[in-house]
């Protein structure tokens, strides 16, 4: 398979305004392919691994930018870059879970150019699909990395449906964990879906990562105010502290009366592919205290149903690790 | 460059560039088009303080366009896919991978390479001295890059601390390992600029 380091050639628009950018994305459906600050992109068209006859560059359009107060929490701009999410003062005063996670994705210079909108909507870590392999998620009929030989260290635990690989967000998990919704438009509106709803799994749809489709535009990120300022915990475990994807990372977030756990969203990521919430776990530690033995008594519970692969087996006792000390912590 | 780009490839690309559309439904507002709303070929681009005219193509990188537009070969492209640093600049002060950012994306912006922060007079800018004091890089491959994020390090925090410049830099790898010893660069000028 040739391996190429110049971008293929393209169209490009770069609208200035959401209404023109939703006309364009209307037009091109298929055939455009939206950009915000591109990092996960031009990976796919130099290694020609998917292509498009077009790219809608929305990063002039200056109203998805920015961090603003809402009558009920606050709403970020999809196109606010990583960066900006970690050191955004609105965000660290209330909602440091979402800026702990955006802080450590990927390398510096990607935190200053990526955008949020982008880190929820990228694509799954996996190799095969990612050279370009006719896989089940590329419109094949095998999996590649669900094999004796498969290289599936990094693959999911659960909700595997034909494809096994897991989801790449830091953010993802911090935001269904912060019960944050999500603002879609295209040219028929607009319209708001939980977080947790809006990331998709592969036995409902194998193709796409999310409820995004050709004409949609993630305009926005909205986070409700009923977790502003509650006891977070986040953690990323990685092979490397920069540039990694996540093995397993942990966004918690838990609410205590008089030190007893009144709710909480326990949210784990890189185990399948969208942000896997731990509700039995979650119901489990109600009224508990945040104790080492509290989090010892979930331990088995929070891997229940975990399919490891090969060489993913790991990933087991990491993430019950890492759930105990969200808990305990 | 890439043997199938034939020159007809080329040229249909550019007159594509620059963004702006018209259908039925009337001319899209974009960044860069020209009076008629047709698409814009030739933009300028303000590198290293000095705005040039540039043929650029819609999907070109702005580390391609340095590099083989614009002879500014100082800007290294080692890994072409955001993943080493070695072609990092600033753009509007922001140290960002050059290969990974559309020349596109920064025609409205200020543009600085490694070729652009020693003085007007030729003194070198503080890190590259501090870095030629330390001996800061080993093979040299990856400096161009460490000196930028260095620059943007100590632009926006001018006295950190060795675990500020270890994160500040952390987006450049050296695959001599050099990395002590660049830390110790930084610090150095540090301490020369404040």
């Amino acid at each position: 398979m040739p391996s190429h380091d110049v971008m293929p050639n393209m169209e490009l628009y770069q609208p200035v305004q959401v209404e023109d950018a939703l006309a364009i994305a209307d037009r091109l459906a298929e055939r455009g392919w939206l950009v915000g600050g591109g990092q996960d992109t031009y990976g796919w068209l130099k290694d020609r691994a998917k292509s498009a006859d077009a790219l809608i560059d929305l990063s002039a359009i200056e109203s998805l930018r920015g961090v603003r107060e809402t009558a009920d929490g606050i709403e970020i701009g999809a196109l606010t870059t990583l960066s900006e999410v970690a050191t955004s003062d609105l965000i660290r005063s209330s909602y440091s879970l979402l800026a702990d996670a955006a802080g450590v994705v990927a390398s510096p210079q990607i935190r200053n150019i990526g955008t949020l909108g982008g880190n929820v909507s990228q694509d799954v870590r996996c190799w095969y699909y990612r050279r370009g392999l006719s896989c089940y998620r590329a419109g094949g009929n095998l999996c590649y990395a669900d094999t004796p030989q498969g290289m599936n260290r990094e693959h999911a635990l659960f909700d595997q449906s034909r494809c096994v690989a897991a989801g790449a967000s830091d953010t993802a998990p911090a935001l269904v964990a912060l019960d944050a919704s999500m603002v879609v438009q295209n040219l028929n509106g607009e319209r708001v879906i939980a977080a947790r709803d809006f990331f998709v799994g592969p036995a409902n749809d194998i193709e796409n990562t999310t409820v995004l489709r050709p004409g949609d535009i993630l305009t926005s990120v909205r986070i409700p105010s009923a977790w502003a300022n509650a006891e977070f915990y986040w953690e990323k475990v990685a092979d490397r502290n920069v540039w990694d994807f996540s093995l397993v990372n942990v966004a918690a977030a838990f609410k205590t009366i008089d030190g007893q756990i009144e709710d909480s969203r326990i949210v784990v990521g890189a185990v399948q592919t969208t942000p896997r919430r731990l509700t039995e776990v979650e119901n489990a530690i109600r009224g508990s205290r945040r104790t080492a033995d509290t989090a010892e008594a979930v331990k088995e519970l929070s891997t229940t149903g975990a399919r490891t692969l090969a060489h993913n087996g790991f990933k087991v006792p990491l993430m019950q690790n890492l759930v105990k000390r969200a808990i305990s912590s | 460059m890439n043997s199938k780009l034939t020159r007809r490839r080329f040229i249909k690309g550019v007159i594509f560039s620059g963004a702006a559309a018209t259908t039925g439904a009337g001319v899209y507002l974009a960044n860069a088009q020209n009076g008629a709303g047709t698409a814009e070929r030739l933009i300028n681009l303000n590198i290293n303080g000095r705005t040039r005219p540039v043929d650029v193509m819609p999907s070109e990188t702005l580390a391609y366009t340095l590099r083989y537009k614009l002879d500014l070969t100082g800007t290294k492209i080692g890994c072409n896919r955001g993943e080493c640093g070695a072609c990092t600049v600033l753009v509007d002060g922001v140290a960002n991978y050059a290969c990974s950012v559309l020349t596109h994306n920064v025609k409205d912006k200020a543009v600085v390479s490694i070729e652009g922060i020693k003085s007007v007079d030729g003194t070198l800018h503080a890190v590259q001295q501090a870095f030629i004091d330390e001996n800061s890089p080993q093979c040299g491959f990856c400096t161009p890059g460490q000196v930028m994020s260095a620059v943007a390090l100590l632009n926006s925090n001018p006295r950190p601390t060795r675990e500020e410049v270890r994160a500040g830099l952390s987006g450049n790898l050296c695959r001599c390992g050099a990395y002590e010893h660049y830390i110790n660069g930084v610090l150095r000028a540090s301490r020369q600029i404040a």
